[in-house]
């Protein structure tokens, strides 16, 4: 969590935008990887690890170069490995793996615990496990499979795209350890121009299927749509995103979660003015409760 | 590297072979990436396996393990078939148009002229130039007159009283130790016959290209494995950048220890240099031969003399022939041999100034005119003390005790059973270390018994060492970049610095030497008792102190008009090793390295990033050798006028209107030699120019490269069924050292290294060991299908060096399948079925976290390579060799 210095735009378990406290900054912030540059190295797993201060987890052979099968809750940042035939030859695709802060993000709008997810105006979507109450309905209403519960703790955990180091000016810890340049931070824009520079120079040499992983953005308007993301992708074959480890090639969110918080909210408003109006139904019919005479004479 | 890691965002064109810098070097790799980015640079990457820097190629080939020079060889050929080198640069800046002897004979049979079978080298006295003049014209009749290269009927033949030849050295002279029986040794002919049409069937091009012509792609193909469309399209690829005679584009060839470690390791990286000489690659931005460094400081302890056979600044080692000062240096001096009409610096001739300048700075006012300038002082060497040797001297009981710093032997040699067992016959071993690593635990290595450990009598010293950010001092990189690191952190509990243990215990053996120097069995103290060792504090010298030595200074007042400034007071520090004198008036104990740290303050702990000319040569950020010049050999970037071959990439330039030469980066040549007289750019060779053929005993196992197995090879050389290996290669023959057959040991294996690990030390840290947690063996699926291995099965991989002793077994390694499409079966020369290559990285052995847990003591992975090396570079042959694979 950041400590103050973003401004806050949403609060989860807050019926609609929610304003908080803060500073203000002037733009969205985004990630951009390029996927076509990213040698596997891990060093950005590394830095998220020890910038968050885990213990370091055992880790079990799994038949690949990959540092386990799925981002935990204690490792938030995760490459995914993935061969992929070609004709006549050998793709070896690296993406680097983690929360991609959604505008619209489905684990916030999914969350009743006030406060447990905040969303700052510059786009971090952040995870406060002091507030959480480990119901896990995050997980459901997340697109990409990225809050973990730690069992032990009984809360969610996921990347905070180091909302304290950007509150204080840095960059994300994964963006300070890629020794390509494979990932850049800035503003949405300007990563939205990197990665289409970036594609158009693919393109240019052969690469006629590169293109830019921006989904939901501009805000298509869609039901389960996650409104765009502040982390985008620069793909060597944007035509099938799933051969990079599962990446949704239209991620949504779930459409039960987007409508009982939504559209459906008044059902649930209903729901509970339904219980009211009960209750006063009942006393209007029986009046109120008394005690039991018997009771009263025993004591 | 010829040139530097950020030189690499200037290039057109990228080979990456025999390394895989994604893996290992990510941090440099960022150079790659750059070049692809911004130049549209293209990658091809050629690998045993599809690894993480061919994820970035825009081509890739598999490789089998060990057939580089077939490769190579096969781009050369493309290159000259197809018309695509530069023609001018080849003619003025390379060994191309000059004669070579009669008698001089090529390897059809798999043997170069002059070999010598009883002893299992060569002969190299027909390996030379002929004595002569401008033969241009004369092609047509020697080729009449039948005037080529040898057959075996007319080859020069190995005569057995001849000086024997030695393995090392730059190729001067083909003299071995001196002092042995036999005539004086040949030498170059000051004057060289030459063909400026390269069409005299005796001159280097033709030999080149008649040699290479076996290299059909249908031949490369049947060695390397590599599809015949797809060897063409890397070679079409790569020599693209000379399509049409364009001289602007520039390929570089980048290359680590996939290369060195084989039997022909250096010959591999000479058909790399070729290929970049052909192509007009050398000297220029963007291009060069560039190897990459495997640990921090590698290339900054080849600089310093971490090999035996020389000395700081690349200077021989002194043989017992040597008797005196004088005698050394004549043997080592090269003089110069060119055309007649063209001029060679030959730099080398000041050889005298660096050796008398590094005794100076060994024994300080002990080292006089009188006394040879203590040239006595050191030792010489009468045979190879490598590091395969000294251990098999070990363990044939020879050698009694070993020091090792900085290393960890069992881990790192081949064959490590051997290695264990040398250390069982050892008196005592010290070990020096930041952990209690394998060498120092060899007594407990996986097999041994308690009742063995007890009969084990070796005394086994720890010394705890300091790690890297617990020092100060330089790191020289791959780009030849002297940078200062200061100490992060101070050494822990009872670790000390590794100059203070070897500065104690060197002050406590003069001590002794000091008390019992009149004794009888006191044999020579002189060396060790005048040794200079003026450090401020003796007993923990600064490195900064030291540095400075290694700099060299003024030790009298110093006067040259030719430069500025013109004077130089005693104890002044040198600027430059222009300064360094033969009359005992200067010291330097690395003359390379002068100019590192000069009178104003130390150039290696500059960090000015400022780029001028934004070709990446920051010439105020560190300090690279030789003289802060970032690409060696810089004045083939221009044509024979002096101007750059492109000028939108301009290194260095003739003034005309100065006469001098001036760059952005610091010209690598005579700064006042007008390009009219013709003096080569290759200043280091006493031709003044690149050798396309190396003459003399420049290389120990041949003039030009050709393809030989690797010595455990599942394949018979189809270039000479009858010489399969390389016929200067040794084989031990100790019990322990045995060398398989593919009909036993099918799949050849190599071996690497993971980015998540550093080589033998991360098995002690939670952070690397959480990334990859344990030791695996790649295989195809093929491979897998066929003997029923699914990923994560353990296997059980052995060699011909495995075995059972008392019921146990030993020189076997143990680790989980990954079954992987990144290794695909070959097909090869006469093989109906395809050949299975397997990949093992290293990382790990019986020391580390895991050895708490009695499954996880396992041996290093070299339990399994064979103990064979390079002849000229002494440098094991970990990649290719030959294991069984059984599920365990």
């Amino acid at each position: 969590m950041s400590n103050g210095n973003l401004e806050i735009k949403a609060i989860s378990g807050h019926n609609g935008k929610s304003a908080g406290n803060g500073v203000s900054r002037d733009y969205d912030v985004c990630k951009l990887i390029d996927t076509t540059t990213c040698i596997g190295c891990k060093a950005c797993e590394v830095a998220c690890v020890e910038w968050n201060g885990y213990e370091f987890r055992e880790t079990t052979f799994d038949n690949t170069y990959q540092t386990m099968p799925e981002t935990a809750w204690n490792f938030w940042n995760l490459i995914k490995f993935n061969e992929v035939e070609t004709d006549g030859g050998l793709q070896w695709l690296m993406r680097k793996d983690q929360c991609m802060h959604c505008e619209e993000p489905g684990c916030l709008i999914a969350c009743p615990a006030d406060g447990a997810i905040v969303q700052y105006t510059n786009g971090i979507v952040d995870f406060n496990q002091a507030n959480c109450i480990g119901c896990q309905y995050c997980v459901t209403g997340c697109p990409f499979n990225i809050p973990k519960f730690n069992e032990a703790t009984k809360k969610v955990y996921k990347c905070t795209l180091c909302s304290d180091r950007v509150g204080a000016g840095l960059e994300p810890a994964c963006i300070k350890s890629c020794p390509t340049g494979c990932l850049h931070f800035g503003s949405k824009e300007d990563m939205k121009f990197e990665a289409e520079k970036r594609v158009k120079q693919l393109k240019s040499n052969g690469h006629d299927n590169a293109g830019v992983y921006n989904p939901g953005d501009p805000n298509g308007g869609s039901p389960g749509s996650i409104g765009g993301t502040h982390v985008i992708y620069v793909l060597g074959d944007a035509r099938d995103p799933e051969k990079y480890g599962g990446l949704p090639a239209a991620p949504s969110v779930p459409f039960f979660v987007k409508a009982w918080k939504g559209p459906l909210k008044w059902l649930g408003g209903i729901g509970i003015m339904a219980g009211v109006f009960g209750v006063f139904m009942h006393y209007v019919r029986f009046g109120p409760k008394e005690v039991d005479k018997v009771e009263e004479v025993k004591r | 590297m010829t040139n530097g890691w950020v030189d690499i965002k200037n290039t057109d064109m990228m080979l990456i072979m025999g390394g895989n810098p994604a893996e290992n070097h990510p941090c440099g790799f960022k150079w790659v990436v750059e070049a692809k980015k911004v130049r549209n640079a293209k990658l091809i990457v050629v690998d045993p396996r599809f690894q993480r820097t061919a994820s970035q190629a825009d081509h890739f080939c598999q490789i089998r393990a060990g057939s580089d020079i077939a490769f190579l060889g096969g781009l050369i050929n493309y290159a000259l078939q197809n018309n695509r080198y530069a023609k001018d640069y080849v003619i003025n800046y390379t060994n191309a148009a000059l004669i070579v002897k009669k008698g001089f004979k090529l390897p059809e049979d798999g043997f170069f002229s002059g070999f010598d079978a009883a002893g299992l080298k060569y002969d190299a006295s027909s390996w030379n130039y002929e004595e002569g003049a401008n033969v241009t014209g004369t092609a047509a009749a020697a080729i009449a007159a039948g005037d080529g290269p040898a057959t075996p009927e007319t080859a020069a033949k190995f005569v057995p009283a001849a000086a024997p030849v030695p393995a090392t050295g730059q190729g001067h002279t083909a003299g071995g130790p001196a002092g042995a029986a036999g005539p004086a040794p040949a030498a170059l002919p000051p004057n060289t016959a030459y063909d400026l049409s390269l069409e005299h069937p005796r001159c280097v091009f033709q030999l080149m290209k008649k040699h290479f012509s076996r290299y059909t792609p249908e031949m490369v193909s049947s060695i390397t494995g590599i599809p015949v469309d797809k060897l063409n399209k890397a070679w079409d690829m790569y020599t693209s950048i000379r399509k049409d005679g364009d001289m602007k584009k520039v390929g570089t060839i980048i290359y680590s220890v996939g290369w060195t470690q084989h039997t022909f390791g250096s010959q591999i990286i000479r058909t790399a240099a070729m290929t970049q000489l052909l192509l007009g690659n050398v000297g220029r931005a963007g291009g060069g031969v560039n190897a990459l460094r495997g640990h921090s400081n590698i290339q900054g302890a080849t600089d310093m003399a971490g090999v035996f056979d020389i000395l700081p600044g690349y200077l021989k080692m002194p043989n017992p022939g040597d008797t005196d000062f004088a005698t050394y240096i004549k043997r080592i001096t090269p003089t110069p041999a060119k055309p007649k009409e063209w001029d060679s610096f030959n730099y080398w001739s000041n050889t005298s100034k660096f050796a008398v300048s590094f005794l100076k700075a060994m024994y300080g006012d002990a080292a006089k005119k009188e006394n040879d300038w203590a040239f006595n002082y050191l030792p010489k060497i009468d045979r190879k003390f490598s590091w395969v040797e000294q251990w098999d001297a070990m363990y044939a009981g020879k050698v009694k005790g070993l020091i090792s710093f900085g290393m960890n032997g069992v881990a790192i040699g081949p064959n490590s059973e051997k290695n264990i067992d040398a250390l069982k016959k050892a008196e005592w071993l010290v070990v020096c270390d930041i952990y209690p690593e394998e060498t120092s635990s060899f007594w407990e290595s996986p097999g041994i018994s308690d009742d063995e450990k007890k009969q084990i009598k070796t005394e086994v010293y720890r010394l705890p060492g300091a790690g890297f950010a617990e020092k100060d001092g330089t790191f020289v990189n791959s780009a030849r970049w002297l940078q200062w690191k200061w100490a992060a952190v101070p050494t822990p509990g009872d670790a000390k610095l590794d100059h203070a243990i070897l500065a104690t215990i060197f002050l406590k053996v003069r001590e002794l030497y000091q008390q019992e120097k009149d004794k009888p069995e006191a044999k020579f103290p002189d060396a060790i008792l005048n040794l200079a060792w003026a450090y401020t504090t003796p007993n923990s010298p600064s490195l900064a102190e030291v540095a400075k030595e290694i700099n060299g200074k003024a030790l009298a007042d110093l006067h040259d008009d030719k430069q500025t400034p013109t004077d130089w007071k005693a104890g002044q520090q040198l600027p430059g090793f222009a300064w360094l004198k033969d009359d005992g008036t200067t010291s330097s104990g690395n003359w390379l390295y002068c100019g590192s740290w000069p009178d104003a303050g130390s150039a290696t702990q500059r960090r000015d990033p400022a780029d001028p000319s934004g070709l990446g040569i920051h010439p105020t950020w560190g300090w690279s050798w030789p003289a802060n010049r970032r690409v060696l050999y810089n004045r083939a970037s221009c044509n024979l006028d002096g101007k750059p071959w492109d000028p939108s990439r301009k290194q260095v330039w003739f003034n005309e209107s100065t006469g001098k030469w001036a760059g952005n980066d610091v010209p690598d040549f005579k700064a006042d030699s007008n390009p009219k007289d013709h003096m080569g750019p290759f200043i280091m060779n006493p031709e003044g120019v690149g050798r396309l053929f190396v003459p003399l005993a420049g290389m120990a196992d041949g003039p030009f490269p050709e393809h030989y197995e690797p010595v455990e090879s599942p394949l018979v050389n189809p270039l000479h069924p009858k010489q399969t290996n390389s016929p200067v290669v040794k084989r031990y023959k100790s019990d322990l050292d045995k060398y398989g057959t593919s009909d036993k040991f099918p799949y050849p294996c190599t071996t690497y290294r993971l980015t998540e690990h550093y080589h033998y030390w991360t098995k002690n840290n939670p952070m690397n060991m959480q990334l990859v947690p344990e030791p695996f063996v790649e295989i195809s699926e093929q491979l897998a299908s066929k003997l029923s291995i699914k990923g994560g099965d353990r296997l059980k991989v052995s060699t011909a060096r495995s075995g059972t002793k008392d019921g146990k077994e030993y020189g076997v390694y143990y680790a989980r399948a990954m079954v992987t499409k990144r290794i695909q079966p070959l097909k090869l020369a006469g093989k109906d079925d395809p050949v299975y290559p397997v990949g093992i990285p290293i990382h790990w052995a019986y020391r580390g976290i895991g050895d708490g847990r009695a499954e996880d003591r396992r041996n290093g992975v070299n339990v399994l390579s064979p103990t064979v090396i390079d002849p000229n570079a002494y440098t094991p042959e970990f990649k290719g060799f030959l294991v069984n694979i059984e599920k365990a």
